[in-house]
């Protein structure tokens, strides 16, 4: 069980924010913060990674504490051994993928996770490669690779598949889920995308202005277990117009905009800049070859 | 034919200095790259200090302190053996107190444009500060080191104020190869001024080509 309660005072884009967290993360489960940004999510991470400092609080990991303001006990980052991936992935230039890699050992460590690790996320051929050579999705990848090494209990990643197109982000995704099982690690992740959220984590705590305002199993944060769709997308409603009784919305999936028909009751709750999910039943759906 | 002495002096005083100032430069750029001290400032100004202050206010200084008449000076010589004044350990000294910002300024810029992300990464993986500047920091501003020591080497070529204060004009002891030509002038002896002018002119117009050359990746295909 990973507990954390702490407060710290923050300067956001619009004035004075107080970040204020209270929650248990049970061990194994994989997490998502989500919310705008500027909600407070990195500092979180940045917190239980010890990094950041906040003005009060309580932290424990597994039984043992890791921040108490109170008894001044404030665990270096170097002692607190979370596997950690940075927005900007922070590869060491001056080292080879490999290199990045073997700098995370400790010397008492068995090397062989090296190349198990390298073979995971598929990096054999660039492995000799420097790091300003890669693409993102290859930085990343070395980026998760890395924190890796030392076989992490907890693992933090930083909106890491913001940066990538979709195609990337989709292997990505579950490279992730893939270790997250294998090591048996408890994972947080920061995410802004409804499908990302979706696809990837057990629970959600979703953040406004520092405080945690809803949290709880993925489908009930966004509410979609008891529609028997077979089709979900979910996008951004870009456009409204109104004709007669029914509504047509215009919706941002992924590069395409799909234009779709709602009923009063469901368009006059809309607004544009929304969230929305798409479904449809599978009946009759036309299907045309495109490639 | 001219005297080798003033520039073999020169050249070894470059040569000690720079190496004092790279070792003296890195913990000290570092503490000023990162700290959040409010001493910072006042350690920021004393370290900028050589840059505005005519050399000869600093030689003077050094000379007024470290004379064996006054109690510091003397306290220098009589416990630690060290005669600061008309010495070749005084002009080190000297050197190194002058040249410092051209070792720190670089060095301490190079520390602060790296993204704090790599450091903090390191930490994260486990690894000490040591460790983390040794292994992380340094290697990735070596474009930085390398301006920092050029400069200083260059720069106490260069100097003549100061040692000529604190150093005097001792032939084969503490006359540099600045003071030899300042001599040689006097004395109407141009040629050999000339030849002392010329092989200082040459030696470092090439060191800092080397310095622009490398730090703009010319030679990146010779060392890699």
């Amino acid at each position: 069980m990973i507990a954390l309660n702490f407060q710290k005072k923050l300067i956001a884009a619009n004035g004075k924010m107080l970040l204020s967290v209270e929650t248990l993360i049970k061990e194994g489960s994989l997490v998502t913060l989500f919310g705008k940004s500027g909600a407070g999510k990195t500092t979180i991470l940045r917190i239980l990674a010890g990094l950041t400092q906040p003005d009060s609080g309580k932290i424990s990991v597994h039984n043992s504490i890791w921040l108490d303001t109170q008894n001044n006990i404030n665990l270096k980052p170097q002692k607190r051994k979370v596997g950690y991936v940075f927005q900007d992935y922070a590869l060491f230039p001056n080292m080879t993928v490999k290199e990045n890699l073997e700098f995370a050992l400790n010397k008492e460590d068995n090397s062989n996770i090296i190349n198990h690790l390298i073979e995971m996320v598929e990096l054999g051929e660039l492995q000799h490669r420097k790091p300003f050579t890669l693409s993102g999705g290859q930085q990343q990848r070395v980026a998760l690779a890395r924190a890796l090494v030392q076989k992490p209990k907890i693992l933090l990643l930083d909106e890491p598949l913001s940066a990538l197109d979709e195609e990337i982000r989709y292997k990505l995704q579950k490279y992730i889920l893939t270790v997250h099982k294998e090591f048996g690690l408890t994972t947080l992740l920061i995410s802004h995308d409804v499908s990302e959220v979706l696809r990837m984590s057990d629970l959600v705590i979703e953040l406004n202005e520092g405080k945690i305002i809803r949290q709880g199993p993925t489908n009930q944060i966004f509410n979609y277990q008891d529609l028997s769709a077979k089709f979900q997308l979910t996008g951004t409603l870009i456009q409204i117009i109104k004709q007669d009784f029914i509504y047509i919305l215009s919706v941002q999936i992924g590069k395409d905009i799909v234009k779709i028909v709602a009923d009063e009751s469901e368009g006059n709750n809309l607004a544009i800049g929304d969230k929305i999910l798409v479904s449809a039943k599978a009946f009759n759906p036309i299907i045309q070859k495109i490639g | 034919m001219i005297d080798w002495a003033p520039l073999i002096l020169t050249f070894k005083l470059a040569l000690i200095t720079t190496f004092l100032l790279f070792i003296i430069s890195i913990p000290l750029a570092y503490w000023m790259a990162f700290t959040k001290s409010k001493f910072k400032p006042v350690i920021e100004t004393l370290v900028s200090m050589p840059l505005v202050l005519p050399p000869t206010v600093i030689g003077f200084y050094l000379l007024i302190a470290f004379s064996p008449a006054n109690s510091f000076g003397n306290w220098l010589n009589e416990w630690l053996g060290l005669k600061l004044v008309f010495s070749f350990e005084g002009l080190l000294f000297a050197s190194v107190l002058y040249s410092l910002p051209f070792m720190v300024h670089p060095i301490q810029s190079g520390f602060a444009n790296l993204p704090v992300s790599l450091k903090e990464m390191s930490y994260i993986l486990g690894k000490s500060r040591f460790t983390t500047i040794v292994k992380v920091l340094l290697p990735n501003i070596k474009s930085s080191l390398l301006t920092g020591i050029v400069l200083a080497f260059a720069h106490t070529i260069g100097e003549f104020g100061v040692v000529l204060m604190i150093g005097g004009n001792i032939p084969g002891k503490t006359k540099v190869a600045s003071i030899a030509i300042y001599d040689e002038v006097e004395a109407l002896n141009y040629g050999a001024a000339n030849t002392y002018s010329l092989i200082l002119f040459t030696l470092t117009f090439s060191i800092l080509l080397i310095v622009y050359l490398f730090n703009n990746g010319y030679l990146k295909q010779f060392h890699k």
